[in-house]
């Protein structure tokens, strides 16, 4: 039998944040998103009292702090380097492996063929992450990556268990599958599993069950490849190069509100000019560019969410070009006389940037851009420490720096945050 | 002030002497004896570091383990993958503190300091001790 392993960090922000804080172990723990607005992970304890992921921070705040809980900004550095660490160990325990997301990875146990022995390795596998790097993991194990999401979520659950869930037998796992309802499969989001629900298909169990050719039919062969995975039919499989990044985007909650669009235009100008860098970051070429207002959901004025794009005949990489359709998309989005809180940019339809796609009617002229590579190149070296040559539509201060008033040091990435001793 | 815009240059707009700077085969000399010999410089991480994803940096305040040559604010190398033993020199975390200490097993459990002027600190029932890592190496900087 071939089994494949789901490695998925416990509440990992919250669990980094108290790997050197001891004194933090049974505290509950949330961690924020930038600029301190939303609760973005939250440790089990608080879960226990009540804190739902995403809730906006206002309004938890007070109550969480009277009862004691302590509340982190999110310090990217210090997650980044503990996931790095975690993920090295497992690359050293399996020839094929595929980092999922920063806390999530797929194992190929090909060397395994029992199912106590790959339980036996899961075990094995948490019990070293945990000593390593002082972050707890759980381990489903099953033959599908579907399934091995429903193990995961099985030793997430398991009372008192070892953190590891192993599914096997036919048995079992229809057994396990009746207890999880069809929105918690992987793939299966909320409006595909309320059409399910029509069909009379409740539980993961039911999708299974269903008729191949009418998922197909009535459905996709996305949704047939994860009925196929449920019966243990292994379609989806481990990707060990990572997938490049299919869109970026660069978005920002204003600390004040915003009615005016010629406010708005240099701060919309600043995302452009960071997501251009993380596009060239990335070698990608994107060919269109789109921008997004919103005023704030927990405001009682009217509301208006704007969103806009502009399509390049040829994919292109310059930050001019960006801001250029970004100034378009954004005179599209802007409605006048609306409180805006919050904006970004998105740029998509990315393709390999040495693969241009000719244009009918522009003639790409390869000298023209291979100096606009050239000039982009230097302005990117340039600001790789500090901005220092801004676009003239450009926001003064930059980026609005981000409000970061509870963050932790970075214990292992700065000289001057080590941990002490006392 | 009046501008002209002329457009954009290209290199073919350039005369071509411009592009063609070296008209003469250049001499590069000859090739180092050396080459044939190159090894990478020595390498502090490699010789002080064993387990790199388990391998974390900590900094000592205080002169309680000056005897085992930690000096205040020296940098510790700590190994968490490896089994602290009886004798073994360990940061632990004590009631929710870091600790640098020596770590007795036998005949009781205790930490030791490496400073007569500490006192050794054996656990009490209910205290709260958990060994983070085995000290590999510590770094102590003059200048």
């Amino acid at each position: 039998m071939k089994f494949l392993a789901l490695v998925d960090c416990d509440n990992f922000y919250a669990s980094c944040e108290r790997v050197f804080r001891p004194d933090l172990r049974q505290k509950p723990i949330v961690v924020l998103s930038n600029n301190d607005g939303c609760v973005i992970a939250r440790s089990k304890e608080a879960k226990a009292m009540g804190i739902k992921m995403g809730i906006p921070w206002f309004k938890v705040k007070n109550a969480y702090l009277a009862q004691g809980g302590k509340v982190f900004s999110s310090n990217f550095a210090l997650y980044g380097d503990l996931s790095k660490r975690v993920m090295n160990i497992l690359d050293g325990m399996v020839k094929r492996m595929e980092v999922y997301s920063i806390d999530e990875a797929f194992l190929d146990l090909q060397h395994i063929q029992q199912p106590n022995q790959a339980y036996e390795f899961g075990v094995y596998c948490r019990n070293t992450i945990r000593q390593w790097v002082g972050i707890p993991v759980r381990i489903g194990i099953a033959p599908t990556k579907t399934l091995a999401k429903v193990a995961s979520h099985v030793a997430k659950n398991k009372r008192g268990g070892a953190g590891v869930c192993c599914l096997s037998g036919k048995k079992d796992i229809a057994h396990i599958l009746k207890a999880i309802s069809v929105d918690e499969v992987w793939g299966v989001g909320h409006r595909l599993s309320k059409q399910l629900n029509q069909l009379g298909t409740y539980s993961a169990y039911d999708l299974m069950q269903m008729d191949i050719r009418l998922i197909r039919k009535k459905f996709s062969v996305v949704l047939e490849r994860t009925v196929r995975e449920l019966r243990g039919e292994s379609c989806i499989q481990i990707e060990d190069h990572s997938d490049p990044k299919k869109q970026i985007v660069v978005s920002r909650s204003f600390r004040g509100r915003i009615d005016n669009l010629d406010l708005l235009k240099p701060l919309i100008s600043n995302f452009a000019v960071r997501a251009g860098e993380k596009l060239r970051h990335e070698k990608q070429k994107c060919s269109q560019v789109s921008v997004f207002i919103a005023t704030s959901r927990f405001q009682k004025t009217s509301q208006h969410r704007g969103f806009n794009s502009f399509h390049f005949p040829y994919p292109i990489d310059d930050t001019r070009s960006i801001l250029m359709g970004a100034n378009k998309a954004l005179n599209k989005a802007f409605k006048n006389g609306y409180p805006y809180a919050k904006a970004g940019i998105l740029l998509s339809h990315f393709s390999h940037p040495t693969f241009i796609q000719q244009s009918l009617f522009k003639a790409a002229d390869h000298e023209h851009l291979k100096q606009d590579t050239h000039l982009m190149q230097t302005i990117d070296s340039l600001n790789s420490n500090q901005t220092q040559i801004y676009y003239a539509s450009q926001h003064p201060a930059g980026l609005s720096p981000i409000q970061k008033q509870m963050v932790s040091p970075k214990y292992t990435t700065n000289w001057w945050d080590l941990p002490q001793t006392k | 002030m009046t501008i002209n815009y002329l457009g954009l240059i290209s290199a073919s707009d350039l005369p071509a002497s411009f592009t063609k700077f070296f008209v003469e085969p250049v001499s590069v000399g000859f090739p180092s004896p050396a080459n044939d010999y190159l090894e990478s410089p020595i390498d502090l991480n490699k010789y002080l570091i064993k387990n790199g994803a388990a391998t974390f940096l900590v900094r000592v305040s205080g002169d309680s383990m000056l005897n085992a040559n930690i000096a205040d604010q020296a940098i510790l190398i700590v190994d968490r993958s490896l089994k602290p033993k009886h004798g073994s020199i360990v940061v632990a975390s004590l009631d929710g503190d870091f600790v640098c200490k020596r770590l007795q097993l036998k005949p009781r459990l205790c930490l030791l300091p490496e400073n007569p002027k500490y006192e050794p600190i054996y656990i009490q029932h209910g205290q709260d001790l958990d060994i983070m890592g085995t000290v590999t190496a510590a770094i102590n900087k003059f200048e």
